[in-house]
């Protein structure tokens, strides 16, 4: 189930005080944030946000499409290589 | 015959069931549609009256999403999920389930059918 309308998109007041801060002083710099929960908003879209996935911190550009998503969606936090003898094990993709 | 969002419909099946035949329309829809669009829902196909039809016709045409648009758009969504590195979009191109099933087991429907992992040769001793 979706969250209320009534409230609003959740996002970690600590991180909405940092974006406000870096767009009012119109600088870039990369963000580290552990609030995977964290929806993102649009004032949030060309900023670098680096998600933490429980080891290290994934740099994530923010692009229009992804608004909406929760910051956490972007940070996989597990690692998957491969089961022995698959035949496909160069395919597996490396997680963070 | 009546060919409706390009789908033929079974001609001796009622309108109601006959509409689901069209990618996009379930019972639910099909009741809805019938509704607004006033004809009897346990008419068959083939007794339909051309004004029938053409009405069935106009109320889907308004709604759409069915059948090229509704794949198309199910497809973009599915692009966009893979094309801005989400989780999500991730079990997609893998073809695995999305929605936080399991894996351990079940998951045919997104896996396929069963390849079975091969033995490991080994001497085998008596």
């Amino acid at each position: 189930m979706g969250r209320s309308l009534k409230k609003g998109p959740y996002v970690e007041p600590s991180l909405v005080k940092k974006i406000e801060h870096m767009n009012n002083e119109g600088e870039r710099q990369v963000i580290r944030t552990w609030s995977r929960r964290s929806t993102i908003v649009p004032e949030m879209v060309g900023h670098t946000l680096a998600v933490h996935n429980g080891k290290r911190f994934i740099p994530v550009y923010i692009t229009e499409n992804m608004v909406g998503h929760k910051l956490g969606e972007f940070a996989p936090t597990r690692t998957f290589r491969s089961h022995a003898g698959g035949r496909k094990s160069e395919r597996t993709a490396r997680f963070g | 015959m009546a060919r409706i969002a390009g789908v033929d419909l079974r001609l001796d099946k009622c309108i109601e069931i006959a509409l689901t035949d069209i990618y996009g329309i379930g019972r639910t829809r099909s009741t809805s549609i019938l509704a607004s669009a006033k004809v009897e829902p346990a008419s068959r196909v083939r007794d339909l009256t051309e004004q029938e039809v053409s009405r069935i016709r106009q109320v889907i045409d308004r709604q759409g999403g069915v059948e090229g648009d509704l794949r198309k758009m199910v497809q973009m969504n599915v692009k966009r999920l893979i094309e801005i590195g989400s989780y999500r979009g991730l079990r997609h191109r893998r073809n695995l389930p999305v929605r936080g099933q399991r894996t351990h087991t079940n998951a045919r429907t997104r896996k396929g059918p069963r390849r079975l992992a091969v033995k490991k040769k080994g001497v085998v001793r008596h």
